[in-house]
């Protein structure tokens, strides 16, 4: 659970958690299985219809939470049920104490709920000294040990068979074995003598279908049979959000669940109970049933008209099994109750902004969740807008308020940039790198080596590299960025060699400025339109094409001005359908060939940008290009795994940022290429400087660069 | 009508994947016999390991009373002439047969042998109504549960019977099951385990029924 009050505080959280080299080495596993498994369970679908099918289903409930809530209320109620809505965790909470205190329950079993874990029940229900004993193997370890889950769908991912053995000693005051096992025997034998003597059981519930009142369970172990069987009372509680109209419905969303979280088809038990079922030990034969659906802000958020899809959610954990920061620092880190990317979302609406004020901040902004989401939930967006939300409501921290007025003034932007190359010369040793950090970086930042600001700005070499075409085929703008401008103008150089010697017109509008994603980044909104507005502006001039050959530019010109700057704005959406990614134009426009290029077969490998392959779905063209380039193109296992690098994220947390890092380096190692090849001068500052402290062994280049090399 | 063999051929790959044993019978008696056998086979309360030979609490232990039966079947929803063969095959065998009482029996039942009411192709899944509550507890705590599904009602998908699964839930209350594969965890170190709460085995016999 988040703790931390400050950032300092917060990332020494995070140092721990990456320390964890057990965590670490669990987490690492289970990321490289898991796309596999997903793969295989999807093998014979469309994923992306059944995806969609998901959200729209969703979507379609969500319109209608209340209508769905009546009926269903009716349709349960006539079979014996008791229906209940809770505003918020408390009152719910206070409903379960009733029933138990009601019926004089004294234990109590239960199987999963998230919900109820949203709602601190047990803590609750310990208050009036009831037993209350968690039934699902992985919740029961983490509650023997007063631990919080680190995965929604595995709790106890953070912990070793021999810490686990030692536990169940402590509880069976028996020696175990570390044998798993035999380690899940005992657990079945002790659990099953708590079901035994429960009197309530607590559930969730993973669907609740109004036109037949039924709920729906999903659980590999079967304690959730169990929990509704043999006690003589059961509650289950759900979010208002687990509401959907028909058991069509309900099967389209398992058809997707199990597949996305697990990789399984199905999962072992998928119980449906409509109305109060038979119960030998209860008085009259039929069990107490209550079903409670909690609001806590749910239908507040159904109204949102951005924030909705977050109820869309159907918490397969699919979105943590992804995030590379997660991935580093677990679930305890990533996270307060719900954890990854829909955690940090749901903790600012469920449990507070002080919970959720640097986990936040701790989303690299890679978009892997987005792109695995069963519900198709944009996360990385909602979560950047809590970030300025927040920010809105605290103040802004004076550095990002001041680099939100530096940037809006592009002038004085530039210049600062200037001036801080005078600056840094003292610094570099004459290299292409900053030798010894200026003592404002501590030493976390260590693990690359800080390319230094260029001895002159693209912007000013242009006018004597600009090709003069004769007959151009396109007329084309180029957008730099502000890091390719000052830090590596030769990228831009070698594009502009390269587009020249296609035939294609090139102008450099002077009065761009930084794409402002780094401002988003920092939550700086209102900062990040007004540059957008100076951008499109800039460029307005009569283009077939805006070029960048940085992904991150790319996809937050195409992407986020438009959203910015409101999807009616017919200049932003103008200038937003011209952009394209430097490789995507070179094939899919321009439809290069080889013959431009010397075939030297050079053993190269990719680094997929974020922001290229998810951010603009572009994959192919650029393994295309290196072969078109005459490089023989070797696939990295992880290629599209993010870098670490996301901008303002790796200063903000340089342990995460570093750690992510060596993986990508030692993937790209394992392919014995020359070259590791990337089309993101940020990718480019994180791996090229990493590689330099590494002695990795290999360059790092853009993909403009491994080109121009190779022009005929 | 029955499955196409298409779809037969995916139900018994799919339930196979989660590790559950496929068999055909051609009939009943048949699939009383391979049910007997397998109790026959297997040690009361031991060969699979399902804890009472572990290390347990006392409470724990208390559980495992029933083994001075000995072996014992339960079958809750067996018709009369099954039953009576299932009792003629077991009581040759040494083996008890029981219909009612499972909440007593908590930790002492070797198989329970139940059938289905539909099978899903697409996934391997057993549809079982298990409203009654012997029922639904024979094929919870058994550590094997047999289960013994007619052909002629497995159906491709869970959408196939739509009609029939909404009628179950009109028929309240009910209490419906998608059975696939025996009961497992991954919660420690993410290694398989079967048998955590439910049945350590589950056993499939495809009746002819044409
Ligand atoms: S965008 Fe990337 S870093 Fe951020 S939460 Fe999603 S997966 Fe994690
Ligand atoms: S946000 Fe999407 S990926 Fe994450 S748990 Fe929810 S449905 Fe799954």
């Amino acid at each position: 659970m988040q703790t931390a009050k400050t950032l300092s505080d917060y990332n020494k959280e995070l140092r721990e958690a990456l320390d964890n080299t057990f965590l670490r080495g669990a987490m690492e596993k289970f990321a490289t299985a898991y796309p596999v498994g997903r793969a295989n369970a999807f093998r014979e679908y469309d994923v992306t219809a059944l995806i969609d099918e998901v959200a729209k289903v969703k979507d379609a409930g969500i319109s209608r939470l209340n209508d769905l809530y009546a009926e269903f209320k009716a349709k349960a109620e006539a079979n014996g049920v008791k229906v209940h809505w809770a505003k918020d965790g408390d009152e719910a909470n206070e409903i379960v104490a009733r029933i138990a205190k009601e019926n004089s329950c004294k234990m109590i079993v239960k199987s999963k709920s998230m919900t109820a874990e949203e709602t601190l029940l047990n803590h609750r229900l310990e208050k009036d000294g009831l037993e209350v004993v968690e039934t699902d193997l992985g919740e029961w370890i983490i509650q023997l040990r007063s631990e919080g889950p680190s995965h929604m769908v595995m709790p106890a991912i953070h912990l070793s068979r021999y810490q686990v053995a030692e536990l169940f000693s402590q509880v069976t005051r028996q020696d175990q074995s570390s044998d798993i096992q035999r380690l899940v025997k005992v657990a079945r034998r002790e659990l099953r003598a708590k079901y035994a003597q429960a009197d309530m059981g607590v559930s969730g519930a993973n669907f609740a279908i109004a036109e037949t009142g039924t709920i729906g369970l999903m659980t590999n172990e079967g304690n959730a049979r169990l929990v509704t069987t043999l006690p003589r009372v059961h509650v289950a509680i759900a979010g208002i959000d687990k509401l959907c109209g028909t058991l069509e419905d309900a099967l389209k969303i398992l058809r997707v669940v199990p597949k996305n979280a697990t990789g399984q088809a199905i999962t072992s038990y998928v119980t449906w109970i409509s109305g109060a079922n038979e119960c030998q030990t209860a008085p009259g034969g039929k069990k107490e049933m209550h079903i409670i659906f909690l609001d806590n802000g749910r239908s507040e958020m159904a109204k949102d008209p951005l924030f909705a899809q977050v109820l869309r959610c159907v918490r397969c954990g699919a979105c943590a099994n992804v995030c590379p920061v997660y991935r580093m620092v677990g679930g305890h880190q990533m996270g307060h109750i719900y954890i990854g990317a829909i955690g940090l979302i749901l903790t600012y609406f469920f449990h507070g902004k002080d919970k959720a004020r640097n986990l936040v901040q701790n989303c690299i902004n890679c978009e892997a969740c987005k792109h695995i989401c069963a519900a198709g939930i944009d996360l990385p967006r909602l979560i950047k807008e809590i970030h300025s939300r927040i920010l809105d409501e605290e103040g802004h921290p004076l550095p990002s308020l001041l680099l939100g007025k530096l940037m809006k003034n592009r002038k004085l932007f530039h210049t600062f940039l200037r001036t801080a190359k005078m600056a840094q010369r003292p610094l570099t040793g004459g290299t292409q790198y900053i030798r010894h950090l200026p003592h404002i970086f501590s030493k976390d930042h260590g693990f690359k080596a800080l390319p230094a600001i260029a001895a002159k700005p693209f912007r000013d070499r242009f006018e004597a590299i600009k090709p003069r075409v004769s007959a151009p085929k396109y007329r084309i703008a180029l957008f730099s960025g502000c890091v390719q401008d000052f830090v590596y103008p030769e990228q831009l150089e070698a594009a502009v060699k390269v587009l020249g010697a296609h035939g294609v017109e090139i102008d450099f509008p002077m009065d761009q400025s930084c794409c402002g994603l780094p401002l988003q980044m920092m939550g700086e909104k209102k900062a990040s339109i007004d540059v957008a507005k100076q951008n499109i502006e800039a460029m307005a001039g009569n283009y077939d094409y805006i070029i960048t050959l940085c992904a991150s530019c790319a996809s937050h010109l195409k992407h986020n001005y438009p959203f910015l700057l409101g999807e009616n704005d017919a200049a932003a959406k103008a200038f937003a359908d011209k952009v394209i990614p430097f490789s995507a134009f070179m094939t899919d426009v321009l439809g290069v060939t080889d013959e431009k290029f010397t075939q030297t077969h050079q053993r190269a490998t990719m680094h997929a940008p974020c922001h290229l392959c998810r951010g603009m779905g572009v994959v192919e063209q650029p393994r295309k290009l290196l072969a078109l380039g005459g490089y023989e193109y070797a696939q990295a296992e992880q290629e599209q795994v993010c870098c670490g690098f996301g901008g303002t994220y790796s200063a903000k947390f340089p342990g995460v940022s570093e750690q992510i890092l060596k993986n990508k380096l030692a993937d790209a190692a394992r392919t014995a290429a020359e070259v590791l090849v990337t089309e993101c001068p940020g990718c480019i500052m994180q791996l090229r400087g990493g590689a330099e402290v590494n002695k990795s062994g290999f360059a790092v280049r853009h993909i403009a660069e491994v080109l121009a090399d190779h022009l005929k | 009508m029955g499955p196409t063999p298409e779809v037969l051929e995916k139900f018994r790959k799919k339930a196979e994947l989660v590790s559950a044993i496929v068999s055909e019978v051609d009939s009943m008696a048949q699939a009383i016999a391979y049910t007997v056998d397998l109790c026959t086979q297997k040690e009361a309360c031991q060969l699979l390991m399902s804890g009472c030979e572990e290390s347990l609490s006392d409470r724990g232990h208390d559980l495992c009373e029933l083994k001075q039966w000995g072996k014992v079947i339960a079958a809750p929803a067996l018709n009369d002439a099954d039953m009576a063969e299932l009792v003629k095959q077991a009581a040759s065998r040494g083996i008890s047969v029981i219909k009612e009482g499972m909440r007593k029996n908590l930790a002492g039942i070797d198989i329970g042998f139940t059938m289905a009411d539909y099978g899903i192709g697409e996934t391997g899944s057993l549809v079982i109504d298990s409203s009654s509550e012997e029922l639904r507890l024979a094929t919870m705590i058994s550590e094997i549960h047999v289960a013994v599904i007619p052909k002629s009602r497995i159906r491709a998908t869970a959408e196939d019977m739509y009609d029939e699964i909404k009628g179950f839930q009109s028929r309240k209350p009910n209490y419906l099951a998608f059975v696939t594969g025996a009961s497992r965890t991954a919660d420690i170190e993410r290694v398989l385990a079967l048998g955590v709460h439910g049945p350590l085995e589950l056993h499939i016999l495809i009746l002819e029924d044409k």
